[in-house]
């Protein structure tokens, strides 16, 4: 039935050829020597010594992964609240205003939800910093979480946790030992997504961070205004290395489990 | 009670930093700019009550906005800018998401990952990608002048071209999936179907093919089009002077003019505009979740 006609290859190809060639080139262009960053001048490392020695950037990256790991923490917190609230809790007054503000800092731009939340914490009096760049990624990425959380929850047999609860669970204990577990996954994947979005914002971060803390991103984006560098290069291609790492990580542990539960379900089907 | 904290606590958060921020940019877009210079700071002055707080408004910033064709201008070609790309997006995507659906089964989780990659990667690393690419001596140019194209290398870097390629290239992903949704799903019998019934293969693939992948077309088009109107990072580092989008317009009467009231109003027009692509967009996905059912 599958017909994989020339046109599809030749799409497919260059299709991929587009999205994987300029990383491509940026990761072979970190190991140049020369400074001039269009120049092949041979092979060399030396832009990775060089930014190792970068305290500015040492600190940068010190800076967005604190922040990272905070806000994504918290707001995988606030996130599955919000996703059994938006799933389970029925109707209550305010259900209307309280799902907009789940759905809308999704496609809000991140120009006026960085701008509104400065304007914020000036009218506040708070000093800009970590707490207030935690604060701003904990509340974009706490809908990102909800929205991850509650696709999975729709789908969640409640009967399980009646069960539990029939059998003398306190609605606690029922939801750490029964719901928690079954929807680990998705409350996984929804901190992994905050992550990445708070390790990736330039925005937001930009309009609230302050003299005392500076992320990662601003980094580069100032760096890179002024033109190609081969050190930005090379911060690339390490950025670049862990999420491949990451992402094939977790995708052949995915297919594993998939190849195990298949197993599994065979040899269940053989022994009735 | 359990209940009653489980949905106060997100609740608050949300009302605290997300709707109040926005309702001060909306009473600071109505302030006079005199008041909101910095150092300065806009103060909310509850206890002279609501008349007063009332008159104080005034639309002057709008009025300003509409005079000054600068902000026409950038919206305009914000919308230029995103509608075009989002064809662009649409015509390069859409055979890839084919191409993808019509591979052999065990191909897709790999080719899934592929696409996903990308996305998992710094945007800011991606758009940063291309400045070397397409800079007057960057690796496309000297191509093009190797293979005799060109005589002379092309200005692609700091024009709205470049701005073109770094829309697509970033929001490229978020075409190809759904639309490859919605062509796995299809049923490979309708084409054939069609074909038994006497159409070319490119009569089935525009009668049947492309109308049963409308809803992923459409999906795919507004999760393009609707980040892409408010960018800035794109237009920053790949666009030049010329290049008027209006997040870029934004961010510098912000950061560069501290015109903090003019921000902020073209911050409301801005979401005002947003609110049809992104009411069509719910519509959209609304219809095709009953139809699931």
């Amino acid at each position: 039935m599958i017909r994989l006609s020339w046109f599809n290859v030749v799409s497919l190809t260059l299709g991929f050829a587009f999205l994987y060639i300029p990383m491509v080139i940026l990761v072979i262009y970190s190991f140049n020597k020369s400074k001039l960053v269009t120049v092949w001048g041979g092979f060399s490392t030396k832009w990775y010594g060089e930014l190792m020695q970068n305290e500015a950037f040492l600190d940068a990256a010190w800076v967005t992964l604190k922040v990272a790991v905070i806000s994504s923490s918290i707001a995988t917190v606030l996130g599955t609240m919000a996703a059994l609230v938006l799933v389970r809790a029925g109707r209550f007054s305010g259900r209307m205003l309280f799902s907009g503000m789940i759905y809308a800092p999704l496609v809000m731009p991140e120009v006026i939800t960085g701008l509104s939340l400065l304007l914020l914490f000036i009218g506040l009096g708070l000093d800009r910093g970590v707490l207030t760049i935690v604060l701003a990624h904990t509340t974009f990425s706490m809908c990102y979480v909800s929205v991850v959380v509650s696709s999975r929850l729709v789908t969640f047999d409640w009967s399980l946790e009646e069960a539990a609860l029939d059998l003398g669970c306190s609605k606690t204990e029922a939801f750490r030992l029964v719901t928690l577990p079954i929807i680990a996954p998705a409350v996984i994947a929804g901190w992994l997504l905050a992550f990445t979005l708070s390790l990736d914002d330039l925005v937001i971060a930009s309009f609230t961070s302050g003299p005392s803390a500076t992320t990662l991103p601003i980094k580069i984006f100032s760096a890179v205004r002024l033109g190609v560098s081969p050190e930005i290069n090379a911060l690339s291609t390490i950025m670049i290395t862990i999420v491949a790492v990451g992402v094939i990580t977790a995708s052949l542990v995915s297919k594993r489990q998939l190849v195990r539960q298949k197993r599994e379900e065979q040899a269940a089907f053989r022994a009735q | 009670m359990r209940k009653f904290a489980l949905i106060a606590v997100p609740y608050l958060w949300l009302l605290a930093l997300f709707l109040v921020p926005f309702l001060i940019v909306l009473k600071i877009s109505l302030s006079d700019i005199a008041l909101a210079i910095p150092p300065y700071v806009p103060k909310w002055d509850w206890a002279t009550g609501f008349g007063a707080f009332f008159s104080q408004l005034d639309f002057e910033n709008y009025i300003f906005l509409t005079e000054d064709d600068l902000y026409w201008k950038a919206y305009l070609s914000s919308f230029k800018i995103a509608a075009i790309s989002t064809m662009f997006t649409l015509l390069i995507g859409y055979p890839i998401a084919y191409g993808m659906a019509r591979s052999p089964e065990e191909w897709r989780p790999t080719l899934m990952m592929l696409i996903i990659l990308p996305f998992w990667t710094s945007f800011l690393i991606r758009v940063y990608a291309w400045m070397g690419i397409l800079s007057q001596e960057g690796l496309l140019n000297q191509f093009l002048l190797w293979t005799g194209i060109i005589a002379a290398p092309l200005t692609i870097l700091n024009t709205n071209t470049a701005v073109y390629i770094g829309i697509v290239y970033t929001y490229l992903p978020f075409m190809i999936l759904p639309i490859y949704a919605a062509l796995d799903r299809m049923d490979g019998s309708l084409i054939e179907a069609a074909e038994d019934l006497g159409c070319s293969r490119l009569m089935a693939f525009w009668l049947v093919t492309i109308p049963l992948s409308k809803n992923g077309i459409i999906a795919g088009s507004f999760l393009v089009f609707i980040p892409a109107l408010g960018e800035f990072v794109i237009p920053s580092l790949l666009g030049g002077s010329g290049t008027l989008m209006i997040g870029k317009v934004l961010w510098e009467e912000f950061f560069s003019n501290r015109d903090w009231p003019v921000a902020s109003a073209v911050a409301v027009i801005l979401l005002l505009l947003l609110i049809i692509p992104i009411v069509l967009f719910q519509r959209n996905q609304q219809k095709q979740a009953e139809a699931e059912q």
